[in-house]
C-alpha cells in the first residue's frame, strides 16, 4: 500500500483540538474555510499577522475554528469590531467571516457603513439563504418561494442582492463564488486579502439540515450538482443584474476590483493636510 | 503579576488651571490617561467629549472614529482594545441603553475599556438636554447575565478629570469595563479645572503577559482572579469568545465552565470591593440624619446641610465618588448610629434601595426622588430632612 499523507495540508491553520466541528453533514461551511486555510497559505502573509473577527450563527463559528487570533463577537457587530482592530493595529490583515443574517440583517448597518469608509478589511459572508443556527428561519436572502420555519407559505419579501449592495456602499473588491467553486474562492480570497480597502466575497453555501430539505433541494452532493449546473462565470458582470432566485441561473464571479483610497489614507491625508507639523498620527502598536 | 505604575505621557496632558465643562474635562482626563483610541456617536449632552477627542487626538497621536450608531462605536472600542489601543466611548440614555450588549461583551471577555453615560432624563428620549440620575442601576444590572461593574460619579469639572484617570487605571486593574455616572448638570457646567503636570499623573499600563505563547492561556487567573492580556498580532493566536469559555478561551457548553469563570468575574470585582469603593464625607460625625447623594444632588445636599445646622437639625452627606460597588459597609456601619438616612437622588428611587437594603432597618431610610430635568431645590431638601429626623 502506498503511504498517504498523514496531514491534511489545512490542519496547521486549524485549531484540531476543537473537532469535530459543530456544522452538519453536507455544510458548505467546512469546504469555505477549507479555501481559506488555502488561501493563508497562498497569500504568504504572516499568519500572526491575520486576526480573524466573525459575528453570531453557524458560520460565526468559524473564528473558534482557525488558529490565528481569533474574536468570536457579538451579533451582527464583527464589521464594527474588526474596524477597531484593524486601525488601533494597523500592521493586522483583518478578515470578517460571518453568515448572510449576521452580516447583512442584524449587521447591514455596519456593513454599509465599513464598505462607505473604505475600511480596509476582508468581509466573507457564506450565504446559506437561511438562519441556521437557530433553526431554520427566513434571511434577508431568503429567495422568494423559500419556506423558513418563518415563512411556512414561501417567503414574499425581495432578498438583497448583496454584491449589488456591496458595489453600491463602496467596496471596492466583490466575487461571488458557490461552495462548488473551491478553487475561485481560494483565488478569490487570496486577492481580498491582499486588496487595500473594503474587499467582499460571497460565497453560497449549502444548509442542507434547514435550507434545502426544506425546500426539497436534496442534500449536499446534490446542492453541489445544482451549483455546478446553475452557476455562470461572467466576471465584471454588472452587479445590479446578478440577483439569485429560487431555481434559476447563478451569476458567479469576480464583479469589483477597483482602486479608492482607504479609511486610513483619507484620514491620515486629510489630517495631515489641515493640521501639517502639529498631526501627530494615529498611534497605533 | 501587576505592572509598574508609570506616568503619564507629557504630550497628551494639558497642564495648568483651565476654565471647562465637565465633558471637556472628562475628555482630558482621557487624554491624561493616554487614551488613544474612541469612538463615538453624537448624542445630547454627552457629545462634546468626543468632539474635543476628535480635535485633539490627532495633534496627540490616536484616532477618533464616528461610528453609525451605539453599537457599532462599544463594540469597534472592544476590538481596538484588543489591537493594542487604550479605549472609551461616550454617549447617554438612549445609546447607554443601546450599548449594553457590548457592556457585556466586554465583562465576559475582560476587556479594559471605559464607557461614560452622560445621564439625561428619561425613560426613552426623554430629556436630552436636561439632567437625571435614572441610569444608576442599569450601570449596574444592564446587561443580561450576571457580572460586575465599577461605577464612578464625579460632581465637578475637576473630578471629571481626576475620575477619568482613575476609572482607565480601575479597567486596566481589574479588566474590566469601567463606566463614568455623569449626569447632564455635572457635564454642562463650566469650573476652574487644574489639570497637574504629566509626571504627577499615575498610569496603570495594561497587564500585559510575560509568557511565551506556549505557556500561555488567555483567560488564566493570576493569584488576584485577573488573567494577563496580549494583543492581536504578536504570535499568541488567541480566541476570544462571548460565550462561556475555559482557560484557554474556547468555547465551554456546561456548568461547571460557567460557575467557574462566571464565578470569578464576580469574585474579582467583589473580592476587592473595599479598594475599589470610594466615599467622601461632610459633617457625618454627629448627623442624626445622613443624607445618600452623589453627581451634581450631592452639591445641593450640601447647601442643605447648611440650612438644616442653622435651626438645630445635625444632618450629614456621604457621596459616593464610586457608586458600583456601593460602599455598603460603611452604610451599614452608620445604620447602627444615626436615625435615619435620606437618599437624594434625580429617580424614583435607584440607590435609595441599595442603601435601604443596607441599613438593613436599623436606620430609617426615607427617599426624595424626581424624574430629572432640573436639580434639588435645598429648600425641598431641608424639608425632606426635617420628616426625616422625625
Amino acid at each position: 500500500m502506498s503511504t498517504l499523507p498523514m496531514v491534511n495540508p489545512v490542519e496547521p491553520f486549524l485549531r484540531t483540538d476543537r473537532m469535530p466541528h459543530i456544522w452538519c453533514p453536507g455544510c458548505g461551511i467546512g469546504t469555505t474555510v477549507n479555501c481559506f486555510a488555502r488561501a493563508l497559505v497562498e497569500s504568504k502573509l504572516p499568519l500572526d499577522k491575520v486576526a480573524l473577527v466573525s459575528g453570531i450563527g453557524c458560520t460565526g463559528r468559524v473564528a473558534g475554528y482557525v488558529r490565528l487570533d481569533s474574536f468570536h463577537t457579538t451579533h451582527g457587530r464583527a464589521i464594527p469590531f474588526a474596524t477597531g482592530l484593524k486601525l488601533s493595529n494597523p500592521n493586522l490583515n483583518v478578515v470578517v467571516y460571518s453568515g448572510d443574517g449576521d452580516l447583512i440583517a442584524i449587521g447591514g448597518n455596519h456593513f454599509i457603513h465599513a464598505a462607505r469608509r473604505n475600511v480596509d478589511i476582508t468581509v466573507i459572508c457564506v450565504n446559506n439563504f437561511i438562519y441556521g443556527m437557530t433553526g431554520g428561519q427566513t434571511a434577508p436572502t431568503t429567495p422568494i418561494g423559500a419556506t423558513a420555519t418563518t415563512s411556512p407559505y414561501g417567503c414574499f419579501e425581495r432578498p438583497f442582492n448583496l454584491p449589488f449592495l456591496a458595489e453600491s456602499s463602496g467596496a471596492v473588491y466583490v466575487a461571488r463564488w458557490t461552495a462548488f467553486h473551491v478553487r475561485h474562492i481560494a483565488h478569490s480570497m487570496v486577492e481580498a486579502i491582499h486588496k487595500k480597502g473594503f474587499s467582499f466575497i460571497e460565497i453560497l453555501a449549502p444548509c442542507p439540515t434547514l435550507y434545502q430539505r426544506r425546500n426539497k433541494m436534496g442534500d449536499g452532493l446534490e446542492t453541489m450538482h445544482f451549483y455546478k449546473q446553475h452557476s455562470v462565470i461572467k466576471n465584471g458582470a454588472r452587479t445590479r443584474e446578478v440577483d439569485i432566485n429560487l431555481q434559476g441561473e447563478i451569476v458567479v464571479g469576480k464583479f469589483v476590483d477597483i482602486e479608492r483610497p482607504t479609511l486610513q489614507q483619507t484620514m491620515d491625508q486629510q489630517l495631515r493636510q489641515t493640521l501639517r507639523e502639529q498631526y501627530a498620527g494615529p498611534g497605533g502598536v | 503579576m501587576m505592572p509598574t505604575l508609570t506616568t503619564a505621557n507629557s504630550k497628551s496632558v494639558l497642564t495648568g488651571a483651565h476654565f471647562l465643562d465637565g465633558d471637556q474635562a472628562a475628555c482630558e482626563g482621557a487624554l491624561a490617561a493616554g487614551a488613544n483610541f474612541a469612538a463615538g456617536y453624537p448624542i445630547t449632552p454627552s457629545t462634546e467629549i468626543v468632539e474635543r477627542f476628535a480635535s485633539r487626538i490627532p495633534t496627540v497621536g490616536g484616532i477618533f472614529l464616528q461610528m453609525e450608531d451605539e453599537l457599532a462605536s462599544s463594540i469597534a472600542v472592544v476590538g481596538a482594545a484588543w489591537g493594542g489601543a487604550k479605549v472609551f466611548t461616550v454617549t447617554s440614555g438612549p445609546g447607554f441603553s443601546l450599548m449594553m450588549e457590548h457592556l457585556g461583551y466586554a465583562a465576559m471577555t475582560e476587556t479594559p475599556l471605559v464607557l461614560v453615560d452622560v445621564q439625561r432624563g428619561g425613560p426613552s428620549t426623554g430629556l436630552p438636554t436636561l439632567p437625571g440620575q435614572a441610569d444608576m442601576m442599569q450601570a449596574r444590572w444592564g446587561s443580561h447575565g450576571d457580572y460586575e461593574v465599577i461605577a464612578l460619579c464625579p460632581n465637578s469639572p475637576q473630578e471629571c478629570f481626576d475620575l477619568m484617570i482613575d476609572a482607565f487605571n480601575l479597567a486596566e486593574e481589574y479588566r474590566t469595563p469601567v463606566l463614568m455616572m455623569m449626569d447632564e448638570s455635572v457635564g454642562h457646567m463650566t469650573e476652574k479645572v487644574v489639570i497637574p503636570p504629566a509626571e504627577e499623573i499615575k498610569i496603570l499600563p495594561r497587564r500585559y503577559t510575560s509568557l511565551p505563547p506556549s505557556e500561555y492561556l488567555p483567560f488564566r487567573p493570576g493569584a488576584d482572579g485577573i488573567p494577563e492580556m496580549v494583543k492581536a498580532g504578536d504570535g499568541y493566536r488567541i480566541h476570544v469568545t462571548g460565550l462561556t469559555h475555559d482557560e484557554q478561551g474556547y468555547p465551554a457548553m456546561n456548568w461547571q465552565a460557567q460557575r467557574k469563570l462566571v464565578g470569578r468575574l464576580v469574585k474579582k470585582i467583589r473580592d476587592n470591593a473595599d479598594r475599589i469603593t470610594r466615599w467622601e464625607e461632610h459633617q457625618v460625625d454627629d448627623a442624626e440624619v445622613v443624607m445618600v447623594a452623589y453627581g451634581i444632588t450631592s452639591r445641593v445636599a450640601k447647601r442643605a446641610i447648611q440650612l438644616a445646622r442653622a435651626e438645630g437639625l445635625r444632618a450629614g452627606l456621604l457621596r459616593p465618588v464610586v457608586v458600583w460597588p456601593f460602599p455598603e459597609k460603611r452604610v451599614r456601619e452608620l445604620a447602627g448610629r444615626v436615625h435615619s438616612f435620606l437618599v437624594v437622588e434625580m429617580n424614583y428611587g435607584q440607590m435609595f434601595y441599595e442603601v435601604e437594603r443596607c441599613a438593613g432597618g436599623r436606620a430609617r431610610t426615607e427617599l426624595l426622588g424626581h424624574g430629572g430635568g432640573m436639580v434639588h431645590e435645598p429648600e425641598e431638601i431641608l424639608q425632606a430632612l426635617r420628616e426625616a429626623a422625625k
